[in-house]
């Protein structure tokens, strides 16, 4: 089955995950058009971040599917490197590469994963660093930008492998206060280029001016979705209601 | 009082003036060959346990349930017996049995008392090896791992180009003391007569009765090749220095 | 050197620093139950493996035979590297103490002193200071009149004590350098003088710091003590060597050293274990 974009370009159908007796995904689905930003909000413990995990592949399901433009992720003859050239991936703690400056991290995956040609990449890298708003860091190390940068180079890092969609897991959960803005500033300017983008956030006035549509996860669950003016002003169910009525 | 004399005797300066080792040129030739035998020891031993050390915590990793459990029992019987038995079990039971005719028709054994010295230190030095470089390997968060696997990275491109790097800075201050310590247990190899510093020095003493002067010089002596390694190890550490790491 | 200085090999950079607590200590999967009765089996094997085959010669005793009949001698040796291991660490954690306190005094000649002891006797081979104390400690000191005499095995000791003192310096150099500093200042405020400050807050905080390295430092010490066969005390190892030579047969060398490691091994093993759990234990907290 080849993929077309009128297909949703992420496919979630009845996923469901254990993590030995403890059921965290009950039956997930989900589908995201090429194109979109959809949150995915929810208490702590939820599942939220292992539904974005299973997506890629780094965590794996018992049951259900997930196609990302068609390829079916939880099949086992699946090339890993044939899906994560699709799909990036930002993580809560940055996670970059300590012993390697910032325009190194950016350049390391095309080079040695894509093995792109040098000089073409780092041009490339040095213009998504730009992008990011970070030009003059290229040669320092992680360990001498505050939070928010490395998270931006977080992003850049993956950007830089040319993904179709994007998963953001609770990116900026570990950052000050002051230096959220910047990054959520980076992913907007992202969405609005047209990237598809999945997130997982706390940040809901966030959620409401990006997302086309808002998830809301309780025990496993979707409870309740729909765009984000509906779902944060007239919410159905009682859990949601609960839970925003907590959050806002 | 003649404890006091004795003390102010053995802090005498002029001891340096007249040492053998400086003044007497065959004696100074044995010093010196002896001094380049521990050092030969302890660079080989050095070197050894590094492999083996690597190899060891290589194998920890490794999905073999077998290989994991006699890389363990390798690991605990090297750390929970002595040194100098190892050496002798060796050398004495091991090398008794290990022989082969030589051309004279006489049984002649198959690895030399230094050889003997390199395989025991190595395996002594390399057991504790294993386990800080294995320490270094789970230290590394595992979350770093995850991000070079959704970046596309081969198992094998992980643990090259992100697990080692970061485990090696890990595990270098453990390192260092280990191998200082294998430095300072190359004096082990004068118990099965492989002259090296110690031996030598000894065979001076008895030979010209200069205890005080040769145990000055030979506690000089190692202090000295002990900053020497710690030295190379504080280059190296530096060289791999990240800024913004540590402080 | 401040004592909140940041402990090597936590970065920054690794947030957040998810060195597991059983990062460290890791024999302990590596050596479970089945490893340690694989051992056993193994070592039990070469034990009895050459006994079989003595059947061929039924002049000869069997080698089980004639290690139960030295047994009684070398338990006798091994008690004795028990009593200098325990004496050598009982001189060597006092003076250590002792010299790791002087090590954070408040005069800088009196710091560099204990600094330069320590770090002298740290990085000295342990069997070249055997070989000083054997050597050059006069076999009898005359005090007042009263001669005391010193035997071999004092000496040895005494030798042994002293890389123990040095190790121990610097770990409650580093123990108290790593109790927190408003410790100091609230006992300060309290009108607590230094002594009674550094006696009674800070050095019992310690304990639990140290308690893991010095242990490990005492089942290196207990494998030292065969060193002092080597300056002619007749420990276990000199007996065992004895042993070897009276019955002079070749088929008796490797079970005999295996018999002594495995000595050595049942004492050291389980003070590794716990060592590592007390690692473990306090890892969490510190």
């Amino acid at each position: 089955m080849t993929w077309t974009p009128d297909q949703p370009i992420v496919s979630l159908k009845d996923v469901r995950k254990s993590f030995g007796t403890v059921e965290v995904l009950s039956g997930i689905t989900l589908d995201v058009m090429k194109g979109e930003v959809i949150c995915i909000i929810g208490p702590s413990g939820s599942g939220k971040s292992t539904l974005i995990r299973c997506i890629n592949a780094l965590n794996d399901i018992q049951a259900g599917s997930i196609t990302v433009e068609g390829l079916e992720v939880n099949d086992p003859k699946l090339d890993k490197l044939s899906l994560r050239k699709k799909v990036g991936m930002v993580f809560q703690q940055y996670n970059l590469f300590p012993h390697k400056t910032v325009l190194q991290n950016v350049m390391m995956a095309p080079i040695k994963v894509l093995r792109q040609n040098r000089t073409e990449v780092e041009d490339r890298a040095r213009a998504l660093i730009a992008k990011v708003r970070l030009n003059g860091k290229e040669d320092a190390y992680p360990g001498e930008l505050s939070g928010g940068q490395q998270q931006r180079v977080a992003i850049a890092r993956s950007l830089a492998m040319n993904p179709d969609v994007m998963l953001f897991d609770e990116v900026t959960a570990a950052l000050d206060p002051e230096t959220v803005k910047e990054v959520l500033t980076t992913i907007k300017d992202l969405a609005a280029e047209g990237m598809t983008c999945i997130l997982v956030t706390h940040e809901m006035g966030f959620a409401r001016e990006i997302a086309d549509c808002v998830y809301f996860t309780d025990r496993g669950v979707i409870v309740e979705s729909g765009p984000p003016a509906t779902f944060f002003d007239n919410a159905q169910d009682p859990r949601t209601q609960q839970f925003l009525s907590q959050i806002l | 009082m003649e404890f006091a004399n004795t003390l102010i005797d053995w802090l005498r300066p002029d001891w340096f003036l007249n040492l053998v080792v400086i003044s007497d040129d065959y004696n100074r030739g044995r010093y010196l060959a002896g001094l380049w035998m521990t050092v030969k020891l302890s660079v080989l031993s050095i070197f050894f346990s590094l492999i083996i050390g690597i190899l060891g915590a290589a194998v920890q990793g490794a999905p073999s349930r077998a290989l994991r459990v006699l890389v363990g029992a390798f690991v605990a019987f090297f750390r929970n017996t002595p040194p100098l038995v190892q050496l002798y079990f060796f050398y004495f039971a091991i090398g008794t049995v290990l022989r082969i005719t030589g051309e004279n028709g006489l049984p002649q054994p198959l690895v030399s008392n230094f050889g003997w010295a390199v395989i025991a230190l190595s395996l002594f030095a390399g057991a504790l090896n294993v386990e800080i470089f294995r320490a270094g390997v789970e230290a590394v968060p595992r979350s770093t791992v995850e991000a070079a696997e959704a970046l596309g990275y081969t198992r094998l491109q992980i643990y090259r180009d992100i697990v080692l790097p970061l485990a090696i800075r890990i595990s270098l201050p453990a390192l260092g003391t280990n191998l200082v310590n294998l430095v300072k247990t190359t004096t082990l190899a004068y118990a099965i007569a492989v002259p090296e510093l110690l031996y030598i020095s000894a065979q001076i003493w008895s030979e010209d009765l200069n205890v005080r002067e040769m145990m000055n010089v030979l506690l000089v002596s190692y202090v000295g090749l002990v900053a020497i390694l710690v030295w190379v190890l504080h280059r190296w550490e530096k060289t791999l220095r990240i800024p913004g790491y540590g402080e | 050197m401040r004592p909140n200085a940041p402990v090597r090999g936590h970065m920054a950079v690794l947030h957040p620093m998810r060195i597991r607590s059983d990062a460290l200590p890791l024999a302990d999967r590596m050596f479970n139950v089945w490893t340690a009765a694989a051992l056993v089996l193994a070592l039990a094997a070469v034990l009895i493996a050459p006994a079989f085959a003595q059947d061929a010669a039924p002049e000869k005793r069997s080698i089980i035979a004639i290690l139960l009949e030295w047994t009684p001698t070398l338990a006798g040796g091994f008690g004795f590297n028990v009593l200098i291991s325990i004496l050598s660490m009982a001189i060597g954690t006092i003076l250590g103490v002792g010299l790791g306190v002087l090590q954070v005094s408040p005069i800088r000649p009196i710091r560099s002193v204990a600094w330069l002891i320590t770090q002298f006797f740290r990085n000295s081979p342990w069997l070249v200071l055997l070989f000083y104390c054997i050597l050059l400690i006069p076999f009898q000191i005359e005090v007042f009149g009263t001669k005391i005499p010193f035997p071999g095995w004092i000496k040895a000791v005494i030798g042994l004590s002293l890389p123990v003192m040095a190790y121990m310096s610097e770990y409650i150099r580093g123990a108290i350098l790593s109790i927190p500093t408003g410790q100091w200042e609230s006992a300060e405020s309290l009108g607590f003088s230094r002594r009674q400050i550094m006696t009674g807050i800070i050095l019992p905080q310690t304990v639990k710091r140290v308690l893991p390295s010095w242990m490990n430092l005492y089942a290196v010490l207990t494998m030292a003590t065969p060193l002092v066969s080597i300056i002619g005390v007749s420990d276990v190892m000199a007996l065992t060597r004895a042993a070897l030579s009276a019955e002079g047969r070749v088929d008796l060398l490797i079970p005999m050293y295996l018999y002594i490691l495995s000595w050595f091994f049942i004492y050291c093993y389980p003070i590794s274990a716990v060592t590592r759990l007390l690692e473990r234990k306090y890892s969490v907290k510190l």
